[in-house]
């Protein structure tokens, strides 16, 4: 892992480095060399594999944190890349002529948390959620609870009937009794 | 012999990328939705396919409205009361969103946990990749027109099931491996009755192999479909027994091993011809292999031990803040928890990495095209998707 740091830090001025695990990595770079760095662990260090890219919304400090996780098969290391961009007009390089399945994840990230990757396929064509309205659904400041109470309404129930009082209803409508 | 030379000159030019030109006023080709209610169709997603003849020419995968936003539930859930939540992800095999989920918070909060709890454990997993591997030949074999193989492993998943019955107290979720170890040990006369369904299961899938893999309706069918480069594996990322069948020993018991997995003797099985027949091969011998190393697991495993670490109030337990990343494999490929964590009672985030979301979006688009539209439930089932993984 220690060549992984190094390099990262020589290249691409890494910030901090977090190993979590021995065959696990974090680490945070700025936005402009993500696609650059991605590309070197990809092409010269072995990290082929894309595992995942997600994002994480840190709404009390405004901006929202993009991880892509690779994966060396052969050294069996895991690398994780984060890197900030600003939550209002979140903007990203794709990265889907690196890896092909990048474009379903950029999809997804662009659905959920209205992050745009320009030039991204069919970035702009639902996913998931056909036809929603409301602000992105996976940022912090969407209420669940709140959308739900305005969207669906609780069907009321059967009416329910105690035997015996119905009975005597039905027998005896006018209630005298025998 | 003479073969059928097909002639092709009708058919749309390509383009640069081997998709076909498709021109939908031409009327020469048919719209069609192919699910979410087609048996063959592993789970609530639709294929959009444009037809020509019967042979596809487009195809867009529509994952659909089955469960939504898991992963946002469990940002307003504290982290015991996430058990619930991520069973119901994968219901087939349940335990390893479980696993990884109860893995990801022992790493964020340090916490050792027992050795009879990991033997345990690797058990259960164990037990959820036949239940699943079970469940998904009876569909694999549906799908090619087969009734009877689906019937067999279905009564054998049901023993299985009453085995997790007896474990757990349920029979689909379990929320059975928490953080810490697993709720219970296991009950007297446990062992004797799962080797017994273990040789149930080895007879029958010698009749299965008879039935099913050796037909020759079934090979014409599956030989040569949907056959994936080895040289795809990257760029889709593909994993598990779609990856092995393509001769890339990718199995993550083997590469980063979890539990007691490197204490147990085995190998990933692999295929060469990577097309579909490989596919559900690859799948039935791992099933074998499986069935072995519950045998090796109930053998090494120790009698007596704790079963549980000992752990604060849960419900007023606070994570320290970090991310992690834990993995374990499940029958489609490798299964994923990204998690982090704020310092408080509530994951700040839980990011699932569903193996079908390589395979089912982007790999399934590129195979189908080309194949007759007969042929497309065969080959969604043997890439073994699963819709919640994708849409969670």
């Amino acid at each position: 892992m220690d060549y992984v740091i190094h390099e990262l830090k020589t290249h691409f001025s890494g910030r901090t480095f977090e190993k979590k695990r021995e065959d696990l990595l974090f680490t945070t770079l700025e936005t402009g060399v993500l696609v650059h760095a991605l590309k070197h662990l990809r092409d010269v260090l072995g990290f082929r594999h894309l595992v995942l890219i997600t994002a994480v919304d840190w709404i009390e400090e405004d901006q929202f944190q993009l991880t892509y996780l690779l994966r060396n098969h052969t050294q069996k290391t895991d690398v994780g890349l984060r890197v900030f961009i600003p939550r209002q007009n979140p903007v990203m390089e794709s990265v889907h002529t690196l890896w092909e399945t990048a474009a379903t994840y950029q999809r997804e990230l662009h659905e959920m948390f209205g992050i745009d990757f320009p030039g991204s396929p069919r970035v702009n064509k639902p996913f998931i959620l056909e036809g929603w309205q409301d602000i992105p659904p996976y940022r912090r400041d969407f209420d669940t609870k709140k959308y739900s109470e305005e969207t669906y309404f609780p069907r009321p129930g059967r009416k329910t009937h105690d035997p015996e009082t119905y009975m005597k209803q039905k027998l005896y409508p006018d209630g005298t009794e025998s | 012999m003479k073969y059928f030379e097909e002639d092709r000159s009708k058919f749309p030019p390509k383009n640069a990328d081997g998709s076909f030109q498709i021109d939908p006023e031409s009327h020469k080709f048919t719209h069609i939705w192919q699910g979410p209610q087609h048996p063959g169709i592993t789970g609530n997603m639709s294929l959009e396919l444009i037809i020509q003849g019967d042979e596809v020419m487009q195809c867009e995968t529509h994952v659909g409205y089955l469960h939504r936003g898991f992963e946002k539930l469990m940002e307003r859930r504290k982290y015991i009361q996430c058990f619930p939540l991520v069973c119901r992800i994968c219901v087939p095999e349940p335990d390893f969103n479980e696993y990884c989920f109860a893995a990801g918070v022992e790493e964020l909060a340090g916490i050792h946990v027992p050795e009879k709890a990991l033997w345990i454990r690797t058990l259960v997993l164990e037990m959820a990749r036949l239940a699943s591997y079970l469940m998904w030949m009876g569909g694999a074999a549906g799908s090619l027109g087969h009734g009877l193989p689906g019937q067999w492993t279905n009564y054998l998943r049901d023993y299985i099931l009453d085995r997790f019955e007896e474990l757990t107290g349920g029979r689909i979720y379990h929320m059975y491996i928490l953080p810490g170890g697993v709720r219970n040990d296991l009950p007297e006369g446990f062992k004797q009755r799962l080797l017994d369904v273990l040789d149930d299961i080895e007879r029958v899938m010698k009749d299965v192999k008879t039935v099913m893999f050796n037909n020759a309706v079934f090979k014409k069918r599956t030989q040569g479909l949907g056959v994936i480069d080895p040289s795809w594996i990257e760029p889709y990322g593909i994993t598990g027994p779609n990856a092995r069948a393509a001769g890339i020993p990718l199995d993550v018991r083997k590469d980063s091993p979890y539990l007691k997995y490197p204490e147990l003797d085995f190998e990933p099985v692999v295929g060469i011809e990577s097309d579909a027949y490989t596919r559900l091969d690859v799948r039935r011998r791992d099933l074998l292999v499986t069935v072995d190393l519950i045998r090796q697991i109930l053998n090494k495993m120790p009698e007596n031990g704790e079963y549980m670490a000992p752990l604060p109030n849960v419900l007023n337990w606070e994570i320290p803040r970090g991310e992690t990343y834990v993995r374990a494999e499940c029958t489609r490929g490798e299964y994923g928890y990204y998690m982090v964590s704020d310092g408080s009672m509530y994951p700040r985030r839980v990011n699932v990495r569903g193996p079908s979301y390589t395979h089912a979006v982007a790999l399934m688009e590129k195979l189908v095209v080309g194949v007759n539209i007969a042929d497309v439930a065969a080959l969604m089932t043997s890439l073994h998707t699963y819709p919640p993984e994708i849409e969670r």
